[in-house]
């Protein structure tokens, strides 16, 4: 039995006090303390407290031990606990952030860079304190127009969550170039948020920081509120996840998707504008938030095998098995921190398994790993050059 | 101990600074403000000393955009109180702050024997550092700035200050006083956005009611420019190799090889 996120399971007022007489806290005390959350957990060998011992520590009312402990610091939130879990316990999405958030609260000081990113996240919007005046600057690069919700005043079929990494990180901003390329090819009624747009708060939700996501989310689902628009759609693995089980809990009726998901469903109409041939070996790296999260291991791979000329290999670890970027609950601002520890960084290990698919591209659908994995290629030894791309910028490179 | 804290508002630089029509002062139609860096140590080095020493940490400051964001943000860290002085500290010079501040602190009974004053040292609006020296003497109390570090014990305080070129001397201050932080002994810690919202909903923020100063400025503002840039970075263009020659010539022009 693989858990199932339906929301109901817990509430917006869930705390650790009350969880265990939640629908989702009962099935916590059907823990058989199989070890296999502990096995699948890529940095369970380092954690003084692997998940099924949280569970044990939880049952037995020693939380206090788990919480003093850094343990919790090194759960990077990819889903591989609650994936694998016989019982179908909700170890990622539940217990784990509520633990994760009393860690948060005793423990002082906090590694300085994941906190500098919680505190641009609050002040700012976005965890690399840039001016949130300036998120929609990429939009002039676009080539395309990029049409604005305050702007257009009507309803949309599509609000486009660009979101962060996407709008501000160089890199990162060609998967906003693609994406609106694509759009506009497709004849889709979208607009963005612009300036308007926070953060979707994903990380501060599992990360361990439910006010930081909770003022972020009641931020955006105000300004969603004074908009019309059909569905949600972001290239942001994370935001997609926040949208697709948190935000219904503060109020979002529409349905979200991820890009990959959007785009794939329009596949029939975008296969045979994709005319220019890319001749490239391509491995597909599944997002956490995608994949685990909510099962959706097919739409990237579809959306890359439509494109002329790519063959698609896979790596050792692939769909439910997937190695994390390490990216996930903070893990993104964590790295100075697991470098301190001696511990290995994920991504270093992925892009080693890309490498040994001898692919030309890693690719991916998350705006995290564009830059972890490129990072983690400037120092991992390999012959035959790889690069990092996402799905998106490859679908746009092969549009006629 | 009876700790005060001194919180100002600055600029925030994250966003571009312009200068308005007048020419004598910042654009204010998108200027935000946030807490002045070195205050958020002396912030931080407050709850240190009180967590060493118990006693109490009173956050003051007075009226400014965003400043009750952050009296509440110190009160979720560990402060006790918070005041607000309803004068906008936009109009006011660093010795008039000072003046409004004195007044606030002569009140009967605010300044006891254990009483330290903790402004930070400087601000990005008062690089010179001025307030707490002016604070200090108006109160006719010792004062030490550019500290880094404080240890109290029996109506003393150990100081360790910083000086240029990596010299750090240790003074030692009989209380009260008045102590311009530098930095506190270890990074301002993190409070959850959850305490500070928590905060906003059940704590208050008193009001100290002071005669506004007579003379706000004492330096005009003749002119506020940005700085004219003298020279420009040369950007060499072309292909590696006729890259590499032409830094190889400028490098030799300019004798570094």
């Amino acid at each position: 039995m693989v858990a199932t996120r339906e929301p109901a399971v817990v509430d917006r007022t869930t705390t650790l006090e009350t969880l265990l007489q939640t629908p989702a806290g009962k099935r916590m005390m059907t823990c058989i303390q199989c070890g296999t959350c502990g096995g699948t957990c890529p940095y369970g060998d380092t954690m003084d407290f692997s998940p099924r011992l949280v569970i044990n520590m939880l049952r037995g009312g020693f939380m206090d031990e788990v919480i003093k402990s850094e343990s919790l610091l090194q759960c990077v939130a990819c889903y591989a606990c609650m994936a694998k879990c016989p019982r179908g316990i909700r170890l990622t999405d539940v217990l784990l952030p509520l633990v994760k958030e009393q860690v948060l609260v005793t423990h002082t000081p906090m590694p300085a860079e994941f906190q500098k990113s919680l505190e641009n996240m609050n002040r700012y919007g976005n965890p690399m304190g840039e001016s949130p005046r300036k998120r929609a600057a990429w939009t002039a690069t676009a080539g395309v127009k990029i049409p604005i919700m305050a702007e257009l005043k009507r309803e949309v079929d599509v609000l486009w969550f660009v979101e962060c990494y996407t709008s501000f990180y160089a890199r990162g901003q060609d998967n906003s170039r693609a994406t609106a390329r694509l759009f506009n090819a497709l004849g889709v009624d979208f607009a963005i948020l612009g300036n308007e747009e926070k953060c979707a708060g994903e990380c501060g939700q599992l990360t361990w920081e439910s006010g930081l996501f909770e003022s972020l989310a009641e931020y955006n689902m105000k300004v969603f509120n004074k908009y019309k628009f059909r569905r949600l759609v972001t290239g942001d693995a994370h935001a997609y996840n926040a949208f697709h089980f948190r935000y219904p809990m503060f109020g979002l009726t529409q349905p979200a998707e991820h890009t990959t998901q959007f785009l794939a469903r329009h596949l029939d109409r975008l296969k045979p504008m994709l005319k220019k041939p890319l001749d490239l070996t391509v491995t597909y790296h599944d997002a956490c938030c995608l994949g685990r999260a909510t099962g959706s291991y097919d739409e990237g791979r579809a959306l890359l095998q439509a494109i002329p000329g790519v063959k698609l290999v896979e790596m050792v670890h692939n769909r439910v098995n997937s190695l994390c970027c390490g990216g996930g609950g903070g893990g993104m601002w964590l790295d100075t921190y697991y470098k301190q520890k001696g511990m290995d960084r994920l991504s270093d290990r992925r892009v080693k398994e890309a490498i040994a698919t001898g692919a030309d591209v890693l690719a991916v659908a998350c705006p995290y790993e564009i830059s972890r994995f490129e990072d983690a290629l400037k120092v991992v030894p390999h012959t035959k050059p790889i690069v990092v791309r996402d799905v998106v910028e490859l679908l746009a490179e092969s549009l006629a | 101990m009876n700790l005060y804290v001194l919180l100002k508002m600055v600029p925030d630089t994250v966003e571009e600074l312009n200068v308005s029509a007048d020419g004598q002062s910042l654009d204010s139609e998108f200027l935000r403000f946030k807490l002045s860096e070195p205050d958020d140590h002396a912030l931080e080095q407050a709850l240190l000393l009180k967590e060493k020493h118990g006693g109490t940490v009173t956050v003051v400051a007075l009226d400014a955009p965003e400043v009750d964001d952050v009296l509440f943000t110190a009160l979720a860290k560990g402060g006790d109180r918070a005041v607000k002085i309803p004068i906008a500290q936009a109009g006011l010079g660093t010795a008039a702050s000072a003046g409004v501040l004195a007044a606030f602190f002569a009140a009967p009974g605010a300044i006891t024997p254990d009483t330290l004053l903790l402004p930070g040292s400087q601000a990005i609006d008062d690089l010179e550092g001025e307030l707490a020296p002016l604070l200090a003497a108006a109160l006719n109390l010792p004062y030490v700035g550019v500290v880094c570090g404080v240890q109290a014990a029996d109506g003393k305080a150990t100081i360790l200050k910083e000086f240029a070129g990596g010299l750090r001397a240790e003074f030692e201050v009989a209380l009260p006083a008045v102590l311009g932080i530098q930095s506190a002994e270890k990074p301002p810690r993190y409070v959850p956005v959850a305490k500070v919202r928590a905060a906003m909903k059940s704590a208050t923020i008193d009001t100290a009611e002071l005669a506004p100063p007579d003379r706000p400025v004492q330096l005009d503002i003749a002119r506020l420019y940005k700085p004219e840039a003298a020279g420009r970075a040369e950007m060499v263009e072309g292909a590696p190799a006729d890259v590499a020659d032409k830094l190889v010539d400028v490098l030799a022009k300019h004798s570094v090889v």
